[in-house]
């Protein structure tokens, strides 16, 4: 068996600054051995370790889709020691790439449904995975509908905006862009805190329909008793959990919730799964 | 029928001869005196294992977990083509015997082992450590008033994780091999003088059945499993329990099964390594987020973190028994005297009030 510790030599290839506030970095990478990507098999939802060398490592969930070929993307928030270096990193830097890990959401599960993906600041990276993933040619037909309910403090605030404005465009997703305040008189979209918007675009919850919620603390608090009012069942509500990581494969300790590593055993749990869990995120 | 495992009698006489020849092909870590305790550490030319101690301070677990230990090895130099590449650090562990290791402490790495050794991911570190030790165990006949292994899974005489059970009588050892890697151990030094059939079997389990006697202290551990999580959690209890913990992490590094560690680079110059450390749950470091959220802020969330992973989220997830061989070290060496036996009454008999 490999080494589970040892990174992937990559490239940097380019980066995006996604926000107007320029914490929000996109970073695309390269493999430098070609062989090592046709290694790197993930699913939408799940996360790797961005690794520099004399920096650390840092879990950060796979923001490029599956269906997209050739490279790995990951969306990056500038707080502290290893991000804060990574945003003053250059394209052609060399660094490593460690996974993917943790699990990702339960695409078996999730075939043939509705899906509902409600999701508040930066937290998005995976979810636009996952749109694409669903969005590509060959995987639409395998959904039924999808509502994307997306929501940033400002306009200047959201993700991948070009890439947010033509799925507005298309038929078969249906987009409710909100932020929580704007001064822009040509704002074409919602106005409102996610939990609202929610309140307000999404479909009542049944057997058939899955939501799939990413966002801050606060945004997830009172999104939740809005999916219970719709008829949300625990077991169809998706979460992606954050905690302190190191090692990423469930051995160093730090990121259990109860008997669950988050690396490992996560970071993707359904609401049913969180309720028997001590609160530890 | 399984074959009857044979004791070998080893003379006492001969016992340097002996261990002299096997330092040829292995390193020998043994028990030996250091102030008023007693050490494992390498034995040198001339040196010999001192089977006269209780138990040591510290448990073997860094033979095989390392306090610290290299993980990769990087060069920051941009002329280099490599830079900023990790590369593994040449592995391979020398054989060693371990003279004296006492049963708990054996026992402790098959509890360690589903951590690092798992059908997803092998942490090859501290595979390639443990397979590259034979444990020579020694029959503990003398235990102190902390020891409860009898309770936790163990004993004085417990044989699994030993490759090699050794009791002392008065002018010779009984050596009963356990494993394979143990009748090579014997055969490498060739101890093979067999007892008459029967006579040392029943010997020795008189006295294993006498040394378990004189564990008189127990932790009790029978409902844990049908406890839910939640409410142990929930239990008022904790308040109590973390009161005067001072969260040193005393207890966490003494102890044979804990094996959380923090992974860091250091650089020097244009060079350096990423390397792991024994870390502890009893930190708020651990856990600390880059945005300052902490889910283990407050010293209650950690004291009960260290008892509810030894156990019950242990005991729920691997269907192994308790985190815990009953070596006794973290009541001993804690400086405020709290005990896992106390701890693990509480648990194991709380009611929630309905
Ligand atoms: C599964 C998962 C997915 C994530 N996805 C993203 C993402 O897509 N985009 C993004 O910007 N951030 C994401 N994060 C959070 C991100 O990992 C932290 O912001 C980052 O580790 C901070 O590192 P630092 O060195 O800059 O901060 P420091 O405070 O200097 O942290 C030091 C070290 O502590 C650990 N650490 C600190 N905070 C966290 C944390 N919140 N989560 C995990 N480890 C932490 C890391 O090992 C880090 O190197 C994700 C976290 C997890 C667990
Ligand atoms: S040794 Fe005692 S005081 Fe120190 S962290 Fe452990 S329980 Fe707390
Ligand atoms: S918890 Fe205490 S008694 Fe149990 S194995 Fe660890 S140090 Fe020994
Ligand atoms: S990050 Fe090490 S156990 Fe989860």
């Amino acid at each position: 068996m490999k080494n589970p510790y040892l990174p992937y030599p990559v490239r940097i290839d380019e980066i995006v600054t996604e926000t107007e506030d320029k914490n929000l970095r996109t970073f695309k990478f390269v493999f430098l051995n070609p062989g090592d990507q046709k290694e790197f098999v993930y699913q939408a939802g799940q996360f790797a370790e961005l690794s520099i060398a004399g920096k650390g490592e840092i879990p950060i969930g796979i923001a490029s889709s599956p269906t997209e070929k050739g490279f790995l993307s990951f969306t990056v928030n500038r707080v502290g020691q290893v991000t804060t270096h990574l945003h003053s990193m250059k394209v052609n830097d060399t660094m490593g790439v460690r996974g993917p890990l943790g699990n990702a959401y339960p695409w078996e599960i999730l075939e043939g449904k509705n899906i509902v993906i409600i999701g508040g600041g930066f937290a998005f990276t995976t979810l636009r995975s996952s749109i694409v993933y669903m969005l590509d040619p060959k995987n639409r037909s395998k959904f039924k509908d999808i509502h994307v309910i997306y929501g940033a403090r400002t306009p200047g605030m959201l993700l991948y905006r070009n890439e947010v404005a033509q799925w507005e465009k298309r038929k078969d997703i249906h987009m409710h862009i909100t932020v929580d305040v704007t001064d822009d008189p040509d704002w074409a979209y919602n106005v409102g805190f996610v939990p609202t918007i929610t309140e307000q675009k999404a479909p009542a919850g049944d057997d058939d329909t899955y939501a799939i919620v990413c966002g801050p603390p606060i945004m997830i608090k009172f999104t939740q008793p809005i999916l219970d009012d719709l008829g949300y069942a625990q077991d169809h509500i998706i979460m992606s959990l954050e905690n302190r990581m190191k090692c990423g494969i469930g051995m160093c300790g730090r990121c259990n919730i109860g008997k669950e590593f988050v690396c490992k055993d996560g970071p993707v749990f359904t609401l049913a799964q969180l309720t028997d869990l001590p609160k530890e995120y | 029928m399984a074959p009857v495992m044979k004791f070998i009698r080893i003379d006492k006489e001969n016992w340097e001869r002996d261990l002299q020849k096997l330092r040829r092909s292995f390193r020998l870590i043994g028990p030996v005196k250091a102030d008023q305790d007693c050490l494992f550490k390498t034995l040198g030319e001339g040196e010999f294992p001192d089977f006269n101690f209780l138990n040591t301070r510290l448990s073997l677990k860094s033979l095989v977990l390392p306090q610290s230990e290299n993980m990769f090895e990087y060069s920051l130099d941009q002329s280099r083509e490599d830079c900023h590449i990790l590369k593994e650090v040449k592995r391979n562990p020398t054989q060693c015997v371990v003279f004296g290791i006492r049963p708990c402490d054996a026992f402790a790495f098959l509890l360690v082992k589903p951590n690092f050794d798992t059908p997803e991911h092998e942490d090859p570190y501290w595979k390639q450590a443990y397979g590259a030790i034979t444990l020579v165990g020694l029959a503990c006949d003398t235990p102190c008033s902390t020891c409860f292994c009898t309770s936790a899974g163990c004993g004085p005489y417990h044989e699994e994780g030993l490759d090699v059970l050794l009791v002392p009588a008065d002018d010779h050892y009984l050596a009963k091999a356990i494993t394979e890697k143990g009748k090579h151990l014997l055969k490498a030094v060739d101890w093979d003088t067999e007892t008459a059939p029967g006579v040392a079997e029943k010997e020795i389990e008189a006295r294993r059945l006498a040394a378990e006697k004189r564990i008189t202290s127990f932790i009790s551990t029978d409902h844990l499993k049908e406890k839910v999580t939640i409410d142990l959690y929930d239990a008022p209890f904790w308040e109590d329990v973390a009161f005067s913990c001072i969260n040193c992490g005393i207890c966490t590094y003494v102890c044979p099964t804990c094996w959380c560690f923090d992974i860091q680079d250091e650089t020097r110059g244009k060079s350096g390594r990423r390397m792991r450390n024994w870390d502890s749950c009893m930190y708020p470091l651990f856990t600390l987020h880059a945005s300052g959220h902490n889910p283990r802020g407050m010293k209650i969330q950690r004291v009960r973190q260290r008892f509810m992973h030894k156990l019950k989220y242990y005991v729920d997830k691997y269907n192994n028994g308790i985190q815990c061989v009953g070596c006794g070290r973290c009541i001993r060496l804690c400086p405020v005297n709290i005990d896992i036996r106390r701890v693990g009454e509480l648990m194991n008999n709380y009611k929630p009030i309905a």
